[in-house]
């Protein structure tokens, strides 16, 4: 295990070492190599409404900066955009900034020697602490280094059919379902009352990340913003975890969500009366359901005000293979400032990761009311660890997960003790 | 000028010293070294696309090693059977060998036995032969991907075949059934393999002498005498082939418990050294556990079709 710890931290040295001389023109500093400029490449994730902002600013850089020209890009196919870029950074080929980093694989870049840390920049952590106040604590490396920048998050709540829930005799308008167990009779009496094949739809596969769209935001909600990890050990395994494991449980058990994966959009077709979805959704949805949201339960209830939930947030990083970091930062300064911001807000509808959403850009919020309850989760949000080995941690979590509360095949303290302790020897190596 | 002649005929050494010249280079370059060019392009083809490959999982398996950006140098100590050993021990891989194991046994008697039934009936000039020919062999050209679409439509919860079933379709549905998951799969596989076996076995058949069956019928044989003690002992070779084939393919199975029952589930029933493989080397960036059971599985496989050989009889027609 040390040997490993050993090998990320040569890893590290030399990364740096080589962001530092290999693109410094002979300078040999990180400070050369972090002014350098000229033309660079930029991914963006290829959702119709960000690729569309990404040309658009890029586009306007451009016009400002013919010398340092920047290509912007769609991620290239892949299973996900993490093996995408995980095989760009080993063959090289990785672009000077990808704007859909995952907060939980950017550990694993950070020891494959592919990102630069932006606090070797003269202003970096400055300007990130300006624009993201202590939400960037969160965001931090376990040394504190900064390879990520914290970009928007997509806070998660409950998103329901307003007719469906009417067929149901539940009132849409004040569902009232802030507890398990006025969720679960909700959700009992949807599938009953046939206004639905499924109260909610949770996918039931095994990809690694699919807890953040079941158990994480409840587990957040729950415990009122307790991490999946904190001072280095996995927090799940007590009363609240077990609260959340067995909420879902019955879910499953009384057959309100299936234990099969939807073969099409069950909450587009309504298949599904409810969904774990963030503020994406009202774009992909508006006009074709009338839908409504509230925030993710608790076992015995929480205000909307007081109710945290899991970030889902998307990061923009630099890569070790960039060849004019100076560009390439000060076009991440230019598209991450307050007026870009507002520019991503208003195509996406997605949330700028910065304090004060509402006063910021308060016309927003006024011209598109359904954005303002996201706007005000974003401020109690919490996002994935940032440990190594994060991506298989979060897979044997799943793992463990699936045959407890999915299958009910060991039973739930079995699974959380077998999952504690899987997590807790993988952050330790 | 005969008596020249044979006064002149080179003694024993001088005539076998061109010979032994000409084996040399026989031996190097082989009778027709012109044989040489035209296979090189796929032996290098082997060399750089699975030889390389394969030594490079040999020696990544027995060291410590990460995926790093190009020029990031880092030691690759080397740790013996320490990969080995992680991997061997997991429960989830040894789980998935296993159930490579429980595919294997279904899989493989249901693809040769209804392989070689359907060709022999095939061969017998049945009416719409050329029909069912095409029938067989559709799933087998088209797209994996595109079959799951309609099996997963087929075998849900509320899918054709439960709802034909009704009560006695079975709780939990086929795919999301920790002891019917694996089977399923194999029963799809065998079915979009199935045209290619037909096929393999269909030559087979054509080199089977028609007199045999003639014999045979003098001899007092009905069809199932005639197919048990003509037809399959004239296929023996073609038998080795798919029984090799279909191992191969059962050991390598990715796609199916990828899409079909979502990433190997229900809780690991499905999961293949495959899929793990591709989840700890690219998933989770640990190549060097990923190549371990790589090798296992390539030592796995081969031992399994030297069985298959031996059992078959295969080395018989060497």
């Amino acid at each position: 295990m040390k040997k490993r710890t050993a090998i990320t931290a040569m890893v590290g040295a030399t990364a740096l070492l080589l962001a530092a001389c290999g693109n410094g023109g002979g300078g040999g500093s990180e400070e050369t190599a972090n002014t350098t400029t000229g033309p660079i490449t930029v991914w963006f994730s290829n959702n119709e409404q960000e690729l569309a902002w990404g040309k658009s600013v890029t586009e306007q850089w451009n016009k400002d900066h013919a010398d340092q020209k920047v290509t912007a890009q769609e991620i290239p196919a892949g299973a996900s955009s993490e093996e995408a870029i995980t095989a760009a950074i080993t063959a090289g080929t990785a672009p000077c900034l990808v704007y859909n980093i995952s907060a939980a694989a950017a550990p694993q870049w950070e020891r494959q020697g592919g990102l630069i840390d932006l606090k070797t920049f003269s202003d970096g952590e400055d300007y990130l602490t300006k624009r993201s106040g202590d939400l960037l604590n969160g965001y931090k490396g376990q040394d504190g280094g900064l390879f990520q920048v914290p970009w928007k998050s997509n806070p998660v709540m409950v998103m329901y059919n307003k007719d469906l829930f009417k067929k149901a005799g539940i009132d849409p308008e004040k569902p009232d379902m802030d507890t398990f167990d006025k969720f679960i009779a909700a959700s009992q009496k949807i599938v009953s009352s046939g206004a639905a094949k499924a109260a909610i739809w949770p996918s039931p596969t095994s990809e690694f990340f699919q807890p953040w769209f079941d158990f994480y935001p409840v587990y957040i909600a729950q415990t009122g913003g307790t991490n999946f990890v904190k001072d280095g050990k996995a927090t799940f395994n007590d009363d609240n975890g077990k609260a959340v494991w067995e909420f879902f449980h019955t879910l499953y058990a009384d057959g309100v969500s299936p234990k099969e994966k939807s073969n099409d959009d069950a909450m587009g077709t309504g298949a599904a009366a409810m969904q774990m979805a963030g503020p994406w959704a009202i774009a992909s949805y508006k006009g074709k359901i009338d839908y409504g949201f509230m925030p993710v339960p608790t076992k015995d209830g929480k205000t909307a005000d007081e109710t945290y939930t899991f970030a889902d947030s998307k990061n923009i990083s630099m890569f070790t293979s960039c060849k004019a970091n100076g560009t390439a930062w000060e076009f991440l300064k230019y598209t991450t400032s307050e007026e870009n911001d507002g520019a991503f807000l208003e195509a996406t509808g997605q949330m700028p990761i910065r304090p004060g959403l509402e006063k910021a850009y308060p016309e927003y919020f006024k011209a598109n009311p359904d954005y303002v309850a996201f706007a005000s989760q974003a401020s109690r949000t919490v996002d994935v660890p940032n440990v190594a080995n994060s991506v298989e941690m979060w897979q044997d979590f799943r793992n463990k997960y699936s045959a407890s509360v999915i299958f009910g095949t060991t039973p739930i303290p079995d699974g959380l003790a077998a999952a504690e302790k899987s997590v807790n020897d993988l952050i330790s190596q | 000028m005969s008596t020249s002649t044979t006064s002149q005929r080179p003694p024993d050494d001088t005539f076998t010293e061109p010979q032994r010249s000409r084996s040399l280079k026989e031996r190097l370059l082989g009778k027709q070294p012109l044989g040489l060019v035209f296979s090189a392009p796929y032996v290098v083809f082997l060399a750089v696309v699975f030889a390389y490959p394969f030594g490079l999982a040999i020696w990544i398996s027995f060291h410590d090693y990460i995926f790093t950006a190009p020029n990031v140098s880092v030691p690759h100590p080397f740790v013996g059977l320490q990969n080995y050993v992680t991997a061997l021990t997991d429960p989830a891989v040894l789980r998935s060998f296993l159930n490579t194991l429980i595919f294997l046994v279904i899989n493989v008697p249901i693809t040769v036995v209804l392989s070689i039934v359907l060709a022999a009936a095939l061969n017998t000039g049945i009416r719409w032969a050329s029909a069912f020919r095409v029938a067989f062999y559709v799933p087998y050209v088209t797209a994996s991907v595109s079959l799951i679409g309609v099996w997963l439509l087929l075998f849900s919860q509320g899918g054709l075949i439960n709802s034909i079933l009704g009560p006695l379709a079975p709780d939990p549905s086929w795919l999301i059934n920790s002891k019917l998951a694996m089977p399923s799969i194999a029963i799809y596989v065998a079915w979009k393999q199935l045209g290619f076996y037909i096929l393999l076995y269909l030559a087979a058949l054509q080199a089977i002498p028609k007199e045999l069956y003639e014999a045979a019928s003098i001899d007092g044989s009905g069809t199932l005498g005639k197919f048990w003690n003509v037809t399959v002992p004239g296929v023996r070779s073609a038998t080795v082939l798919v029984l090799i084939l279909a191992i191969i393919t059962g050991a390598n199975l990715f796609t199916e418990p990828y899409l079909l029952t979502n990433g190997g589930g229900p809780d690991g029933a499905s999961a293949t050294p495959v899929l793990l493989i591709y989840q700890k080397a690219l998933q989770q960036t640990n190549p060097d556990v990923a190549s371990a059971i790589g090798v296992v599985l390539v030592i796995a496989v081969g031992i399994l079709s030297a069985l298959a050989n031996r059992v078959g009889g295969g080395s018989d027609d060497e």
